[in-house]
């Protein structure tokens, strides 16, 4: 194969930016692992043999709940993600497959959901949520996320639904599959590409989230990973070693589940343009 | 085993009637082909047979009793698809048995029927194979095995055979063929191909643009074609049409000129009266080369094709119209020479202005 300057560009472009992209993750890991002073004199260098320590990480361990912090995060998300993936293909299919009436409406409700950002009803949110008792519980974040991440899964979702030839769900009516069967058995499996890509696409934002937490579920031992980094930084003073050592913890599980997704995800993105 | 009879079907998507008023019967055991042009709603019926596609009028019987409320799995039916439509995930054993399952089959049964299908299909070896992995003719076969096992009184194929290559597909027909007299179920068969249509059915029902145009045996239909469309879908290379003109009648015995030569025979009386223009057709194969002035077509030869057995010389005639003449064997004709072709009376077909036979009923 000859190497045209055309690929050459594309590869120097891609390159360029996975450095862009990883170069902040980078800083982070390597300057957990280094005194503060290490930290402001040689910010780009590696952790070596006067500079190592692990102090960060003790304190974080030490003065917060990071194990708690820790716990919430991963509960808020993995439930959300469980809950919109399966809301999310199960809608999908009753919006694609089956002709009933408010089907057009419906799928433009939601696609207004994909274009409003639901911070907007932040106020609204916080009320309804007051009422319901729900300030200061997972429960509460984890409805939010729901219903953020549900139109764009639905969306994407349905886009690979539709792709799964018709004969498909007809032969297996003529089988005398049951419909929650031909879901469960057949259309689930068939889109498992991209249900990942959604997991990635939902999983991170949710994750990453400070608003809803700061606002639903700041206190009473709720509070999430991205809440729990804030206590180290101060208006006066900040605990860079803290900071940096809970930041490279709050990433290591999305870092595992994206390499967990990753293999489906490229097969995800790709998918229907060749074939 | 069962029978299938439509009574008064039709059939609307939205505005668009897609068949109207489709009556017939199929006997238990019969081989009924559906054959017309692509779009004219063969699928569609087939589907509606299936319980895949609701009517929008008219009964289906199965075994004499109205299924049109039946989902498809209680019709007692199994439907072989054009795309296959094996589940890409299981691999042929699962693709099998999958529908077993849930028909409440004992595992040890299923177990033995999806084993015998494959013994029939020569899918034994491989059994463990995902679908992707299978070429087309293979594919084709699980497609086959899993209406097999299902142990249905009605198999329904949508066009089975037209993914695969010519070889192939003579193959498959001649495996169908035999699975139907293994079987005796009944079968009903979509197709746009008639040489199919010809080779498979015991009947052969000819549809157009939603309508049935003539139900019958095949050499029914190729020798007393009801009407122009039937005359020209059955046959290949298809029937020569030539514009004529009812010259002389005298009660059921008229005289018809067409492309400067005359034939005299017998039609349904009353059908047609002189100065009624009549389309005369004669197919490719049963005219000859030679013959009297009176009873030939001279033209001028356009093109020749050699196919050994024999060739086909398509040739244009005084009167504009062009006509393919099928010589047994090798011809010594070539283009821009002229040619004669004799036409014998018995082989005609007359058609009225409407495009109804007006020869007198065989049967
Ligand atoms: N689900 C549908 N909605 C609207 N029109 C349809 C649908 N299915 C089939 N048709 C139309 O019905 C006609 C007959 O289709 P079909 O039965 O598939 O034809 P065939 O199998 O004879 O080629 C076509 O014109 C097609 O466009
Ligand atoms: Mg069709």
């Amino acid at each position: 194969m000859t190497i045209r300057p055309g690929r050459i560009a594309v590869h120097i472009a891609l390159i360029l930016y996975t450095i862009l992209a990883l170069g902040p993750i980078f800083l982070i890991l390597i300057n957990a692992f280094k005194t503060r002073r290490a930290i402001f004199a040689d910010p780009l260098g590696l952790p070596n043999g006067q500079t190592w320590t692990t102090i960060g990480f003790d304190r974080v361990f030490a003065n917060s709940d990071f194990g708690l912090y820790f716990f919430n995060s991963l509960t808020v998300t993995i439930v959300s993600l469980v809950l919109i993936v399966l809301i999310g293909a199960m809608a999908a299919w009753a919006l694609t497959e089956y002709r009933f009436r408010g089907n057009t409406i419906l799928s433009l409700y939601l696609a207004i959901g994909i274009m409003v950002p639901i911070r907007l009803g932040s106020v609204s949110i916080l009320r309804m949520m007051v009422e319901l008792n729900l300030v200061n519980t997972l429960t509460a974040l984890i409805l939010v996320y729901v219903a953020q991440g549900l139109p764009l899964a639905i969306l994407i979702l349905g886009e690979f639904i539709q792709q799964i030839p018709k004969d498909l769900r007809d032969a297996a009516r003529c089988d005398g599959v049951s419909e929650y069967r031909i879901f469960f058995s057949i259309i689930l499996p068939l889109i498992s590409p991209a249900i990942a890509t959604v997991a990635v696409f939902t999983m991170v934002p949710v994750w990453n989230d400070l608003w809803f937490p700061l606002i639903l579920a700041p206190g009473d031992g709720k509070q999430t990973i991205t809440l729990g980094v804030q206590q180290f930084i101060g208006q006066y003073v900040t605990d860079w070693n803290a900071v940096l050592a809970s930041l490279t913890l709050a990433i290591a599980p999305v870092l595992a589940l994206y390499l967990l997704f990753s293999r489906y995800l490229v097969r995800g993105l790709t998918a229907g343009a060749v074939k | 085993m069962a029978d299938v009879s439509l009574h008064g079907v039709a059939k609307s998507f939205g505005a668009t009637e897609i068949l109207r008023d489709i009556n017939l019967s199929v006997d238990d055991g019969e081989f009924v082909v559906f054959v017309g042009p692509s779009g004219c709603g063969k699928s569609t019926l087939l589907r509606i047979i299936a319980g895949l596609e609701s009517v929008s009028g008219g009964e289906i019987r199965i075994d004499k009793k109205r299924v049109n409320e039946l989902p498809p799995a209680d019709r007692k039916i199994a439907m072989v698809f054009q795309s296959y439509a094996l589940y890409p995930h299981m691999n042929v054993y699962k693709n099998m048995a999958f529908g077993l399952k849930f028909a409440k089959t004992h595992k040890a049964e299923a177990d033995r029927r999806v084993r015998q299908a494959a013994e029939i299909l020569k899918l034994t070896p491989l059994l463990d194979r995902k679908p992707r992995e299978l070429s087309g003719g293979q594919r084709q076969r699980v497609a086959i095995g899993r209406a097999i096992v299902r142990n249905p009184s009605v198999f329904l194929f949508d066009e089975p055979l037209s993914n695969l290559d010519a070889a192939l597909r003579v193959n498959t027909r001649l495996e169908i063929a035999k699975l139907h007299r293994d079987l005796g179920a009944t079968m009903i068969y979509v197709t746009h191909d008639q040489v199919e249509a010809m080779t498979l059915a015991s009947k052969i029902v000819v549809l157009n643009q939603g309508r049935i145009e003539q139900v019958g045996a095949p050499l029914e239909l190729y020798r007393s074609p009801r009407n122009l469309f039937v005359a020209g879908f059955i046959g290949s290379p298809r029937m020569n049409f030539i514009k004529g003109q009812v010259l002389r009648a005298e009660g059921s015995n008229v005289t018809i000129g067409f492309a400067g030569t005359e034939a005299t025979l017998d039609v349904r009386p009353g059908s047609v009266n002189p100065g009624d223009h009549v389309t005369v057709g004669i197919r490719p194969e049963h005219m000859e080369a030679g013959g009297a002035e009176s009873t030939s077509l001279r033209g001028t030869i356009d093109a020749v094709e050699q196919l050994g057995e024999s060739s086909y010389v398509y040739m244009r005639l005084a009167s504009g119209d062009d006509v393919i003449v099928r010589a047994p064997g090798e011809t010594e004709a070539t283009p821009g020479g002229t040619y004669t072709a004799h036409v014998p009376t018995r082989a005609l077909h007359i058609f009225d202005a409407a495009g109804l036979s007006v020869l007198p009923d065989q049967s």
